[in-house]
């Protein structure tokens, strides 16, 4: 086998999942079956990963590229995805409103794209995998179709996508007429040639560039789609698609920003700098307005890009690594914590269980789950032992040793506000149960959604305790994306004697 | 490997008593108190079997380390020591811990198993934080204390205990912070100079680095110690906190977690930036003599006892950092005396204002009087514990007190001075309780009854530890002073090279 063929098997075993999965619709519609062969084919692709990580790192023709961050990147979406499939399977059961398998084949399909855009290293790459996430994404969120919240979020979705789409086109385009290239590497070696944007073109289509992954990543100040889509979506596709897909659109930014070494441009680190201190600061200041839960989330998701920026800002190994397990941690915590929204919310109901009001004294009704919670909670807080506590390390780690002073206090203020709202949640969940309200019918959690938010919780708190596997599977696979140690250009400003 | 059980005994117990809970209330309380006798085992175990003291090159004399990889990557270890100082402190927690459990044994009837497993897990992460000597794993424990404490005030509170649990949670976290970002500043400064990442006490201890980088370095340090102390002007969020938080939290607060903010100025701010901290010291004193006298004004116009305790605690750990400040041997002893006494003497105030208000179902001394008559015992309990936080002679906080103004005088006269006046306002509060609570007519004749065995046996244990350390510190001294000179040799060589220090 060719190590190409190799390296591409994770790709190849997911798409031919897809293929079956739609074969499968054909012959017999059965949600239990086609969610079994669903989590099957991720988990395979999964293995396919180990097959693969010896060939790699190689070049599947000019457009994608199979390395240790691709791969590194690519479990981490498929392990999310795995989780998202099972929570999907005892929250759509619910609905009564199927048919539900093409649900299946669009998850399918969007994971695809976001695991080619983990490979991409060219423009036209790029922008074929985001239009294949983000159109199976459309059709996921608006998947509930007797709910007018679902069909709201899906339009916002689409004509987000739509508009951010031709933003990055744009961007391309204008770029492409600068410098005649649409691979990344070779950009960069022309941008370092020219010392820079050579002229208004290139300026616009980097800006333009910029402001379309700043949608995608729903970043401040192109953050207003986030909260509305979050609420209207299916709990266990807004999971999916505050991790899947970031991580996704955020692992090929990091890949871009590091082929064009963005390092070595003042201009370019101020913006994405200001950009990160925004989020941090609005997202968890807008967060405190909320009374939904979902809401609450889709605003701390905003400031926790902020906080992963600042790694990416860092750059150099360590701030590879640390936006690597931040990462890591943000999808174990945020799919967790929608999982519960969605192992709560009320089968066949017209919305999830979404009101802060109804986690009123969850912990003496249902202790398991608000325990989960209140780790997930924790955990995005950055409170020890989860690993959303060591993860705000490395991240602040990162950034002291490269000394992004500004960056660093909007982390700890906005650290700081989050800690507010999630102590808010935490409060609502502990407090007496109010007599006067009829107790919510004690529904059973199914054994898949139950089982993947123990697995969760496991995860997070032993990785949060014994963090070592992660950071040496990330010093390993995607610290590889820096061509050489970074020399810290700020020895000057802290003097040692 | 003795050091690591210290710290997972009260946190197995923990998760022990949650499930226990479920049987009976009274099993989640046994196992609490079987943890903590446990706990006190291997703790006289380690103290009274070790082979010899271990040689630290540049760190000490110390009783017991345990030394083992944690997350390599980044230069983070599981190191723990004990010396004579963590030796004492984790005494106090232990000691403090079984009162907590058994005061609570009436007081606390609802969630019993979550009640207990959030007292061991702050025990836990308390004793984590006098032993860790490696800054990453220090700050771990500072965290892992907070959050059972929260639920501790949250939970089991007073009327307004939501406001005042997340005011102590901000406070304390947002310090934290700061200081999580001094101890990745200082570990950066480290590498730079010698190209090892780590967060190892003893190799970060005399790391080079130009004054206004140590000096920014040792702030955020000292800005979260002094929160937890509290200080004038980070304070106010501990009459809030104390006020609210349950009998068992106030005294697990007050005894204990306060002292790991004076902990932390002692191990970490002098010994890792000596020079910063001389500079600093006439500020970081002067803190401390406006916390004294305004924490005893304070004091003095309060209505509800529990406040008056609290801000008399504002007054009394004032003296330690006034004593931790003035860095010489007499007023580094006080300090470490005046932690154990404070431990000991606030404890028992906390408990009984708790008992007066499981009784009288008020904290307001307005409603308060004549008790004496009622609750003879009680009362005779409070004015000896009230007589000995104004520091008479023959009780501990006398001792603490006395060392820290002559160790200070030594240094800064004008200081020990000034703190002097704090004492003669302590006696002004401490009898203003005596008077307003127990003395006077009967209020009215409320048939509340008096201690029962349970609180007795405890108060009088109390008792015994305050006038022990009162007529007969010497062993105390003796423990501290191996602890103590750890810290000093660790700053000594540098200390000789500030000119004209009196020290």
């Amino acid at each position: 086998m060719s190590p190409a063929l190799r390296a591409s098997l994770p790709f190849l075993v997911l798409s031919a999942a897809i293929v079956v999965v739609m074969l499968l619709i054909a012959v017999r519609r059965d949600h239990r079956m086609i969610a079994t062969v669903t989590a099957i084919g991720l988990l395979a692709s999964l293995a396919a990963i180990i097959a693969a990580a010896p060939a790699a790192p190689v070049a599947v023709t000019p457009m994608f590229l199979v390395d240790g961050f691709t791969l590194f990147f690519l479990a981490l979406v498929l392990v999310a995805s795995v989780a998202v499939v099972l929570l999907s399977h005892a929250y759509l059961d619910g609905t009564h409103d199927g048919p539900y398998d093409e649900y299946y084949l669009l998850l399918l399909l969007a994971t695809l794209g976001a695991g080619a855009l983990l490979a991409s290293v060219q423009f036209a790459s790029f922008f074929l995998a985001l239009e294949t996430l983000s159109i199976a994404l459309i059709g996921l969120i608006a998947y509930p179709r007797g709910r007018a919240g679902a069909i709201e979020a899906g339009i916002k979705y689409l004509l987000l996508a739509g508009v951010s789409s031709a933003f990055l086109l744009f961007g391309i385009a204008l770029i492409y007429l600068d410098f005649g290239t649409m691979s990344f590497a070779a950009l960069g070696r022309l941008w370092s040639a020219a010392h820079g944007p050579t002229d208004i073109y290139a300026y616009t289509g980097f800006a333009m560039l910029l402001t379309g992954i700043g949608f995608k990543l729903s970043l401040v100040p192109f953050h207003m789609w986030a909260p509305d889509i979050y609420e209207g979506a299916p709990a266990p596709v807004t999971g999916y698609v505050a991790v899947v897909s970031k991580i996704g659109v955020f692992a090929l930014l990091l890949r871009y920003f590091v082929l064009m070494d963005g390092y070595h441009d003042p201009s370019l680190l101020r913006v994405i700098a200001l950009v990160a201190i925004l989020s941090m600061l609005i997202g968890n200041l807008l967060a405190l307005l909320q009374d939904n839960v979902k809401r609450i989330l889709a605003y701390s998701s905003i400031a926790h890009l902020g906080y992963v920026l600042v790694a990416l800002l860092a750059g150099g190994v360590i701030g590879i690594e640390a936006a690597s397990y931040y990462l890591a941690a943000y999808a174990v915590t945020t799919i967790g914590a929608f999982g519960v929204v969605a192992v709560l919310s009320q089968q066949g109901s017209l919305h999830d269980t979404d009101r802060l009001d109804a986690y009123r004294g969850l912990m003496w009704t249902r202790p398991w789950l608000a325990s989960a919670f209140t780790a997930f909670l924790l955990s995005l807080a950055g409170i020890p032992p989860t690993m959303g506590f060591i993860a705000k390390v490395y991240v602040m780690t990162s950034g002291v040793g490269t000394l992004l002073i500004w960056p660093l206090a909007a982390l700890v203020i906005g650290s700081v506000i989050g800690l507010y709202y999630y102590l808010r949640i935490i409060v609502v969940l502990f407090s007496p149960v109010r007599d006067a309200e009829p107790l919510p019918p004690k529904a059973g959690v199914s054994w898949a959604g139950g089982l993947t938010l123990a697995v969760l919780v496991v995860l997070l708190i032993g990785l949060g305790v014994y963090p070592t596997p992660v950071i040496a599977l990330a010093h390993e696979t995607t610290a590889g994306l820096m061509p050489h140690q970074k020399t810290i250009h700020t020895a000057e400003i802290l003097p040692t004697r | 490997m003795m050091l690591v059980w210290l710290i997972l005994i009260p946190l197995l117990g923990g998760l022990l008593a949650w499930p226990a809970a479920r049987l009976r209330a009274a099993a989640a309380r046994w196992v609490s108190l079987i943890a903590m006798a446990l706990d006190l085992l291997v703790l006289l175990l380690v103290w009274l079997r070790h082979a010899g003291p271990i040689e630290i090159t540049g760190g000490g004399r110390w009783i017991a380390m345990f030394d083992a990889p944690w997350i390599p990557q980044l230069g983070i270890s599981l190191r723990l020591g004990l010396d004579g100082l963590s030796l004492l402190l984790i005494l106090l927690t232990i000691g403090l811990g079984f009162v907590s459990v058994v005061i609570s044994w009436t007081e606390i009837g609802e969630r019993v198993g979550a009640f207990h497993f959030n007292l061991l897990w702050t025990i836990a992460g308390t004793i984590g934080v006098f032993l860790a000597l490696d800054l990453f794993l220090f700050f771990f424990a500072w965290e892992i204390m907070l959050v059972p404490m929260y639920f501790l005030i949250a939970l089991w509170g007073h009327e307004n205990r939501i406001y005042a649990a997340i005011k102590f949670f901000l406070f304390t976290q947002g310090s934290g912070l700061l200081m999580l970002l001094a101890i990745l500043a200082l570990v950066f400064v480290h590498q730079r100079t010698t190209g090892t990442l780590t967060f190892d006490y003893f190799r970060l201890l005399g790391t080079r680095m130009s004054p206004s980088t140590e000096m920014w370095i040792m702030l955020g340090f000292f800005i979260a110690f002094i929160v937890k102390l509290p200080a004038v002007p980070f304070h106010t969020w501990l009459p809030d906190a104390h006020t609210e938080a349950p009998t068992a939290g106030s005294v697990i607060l007050a005894g204990i977690m306060l002292k790991t903010g004076a902990y932390g100025l002692l191990r970490f701010v002098v010994p890792l930036f000596p020079l910063a901290a001389i500079r600093f010291a006439p500020i970081a004193m002067l803190l401390g003599v406006i916390g004294i006298i305004y924490g005893a004004l304070l004091a003095f116009g309060q209505n509800d006892l529990k406040r008056l305790v609290a801000y008399s605690s504002v007054s009394h750990l004032g003296f330690v950092l006034l004593g931790v400040f003035a860095w010489n041997a007499l007023a580094l002893q006080g300090a470490v005396m005046q932690m154990l006494a404070h431990g000991v003497s606030t404890g028992a105030l906390f408990i009984m204002v708790g008992a007066l208000q499981e009784r009288l179902h008020t904290r307001d001394m307005r409603l308060m009087g004549g008790l004496w008559a009622n609750m003879p015992k009680l009362s005779a309990i409070g004015m000896f514990f009230a007589i000995a936080s104004l520091g008479l002679p023959g009780l501990g906080n006398f001792i603490g007190e006395f060392l820290i103004l002559i160790g200070t005088f030594r240094v800064y006269p004008a200081f020990a001075v000034v703190g002097t006046l704090g004492v003669i306002a302590a006696a002004a509060y401490a009898l203003i309780l005596v008077q307003r609570a127990f003395h006077g007519p009967p209020r009215d004749a409320v048939a509340a009854p008096d201690l029962r065995a349970r609180h007795l046996a405890v108060m009088a244990a109390l008792t015994v530890a305050i006038v022990y350390l009162g007529v007969y510190p010497q062993p105390v001294f003796d423990m501290a002073s191996g602890g103590l000179a750890n810290l000093q040799t660790a700053t000594h060589g540098v200390l000789k090279l500030a000119e004209g220090d009196p020290r």
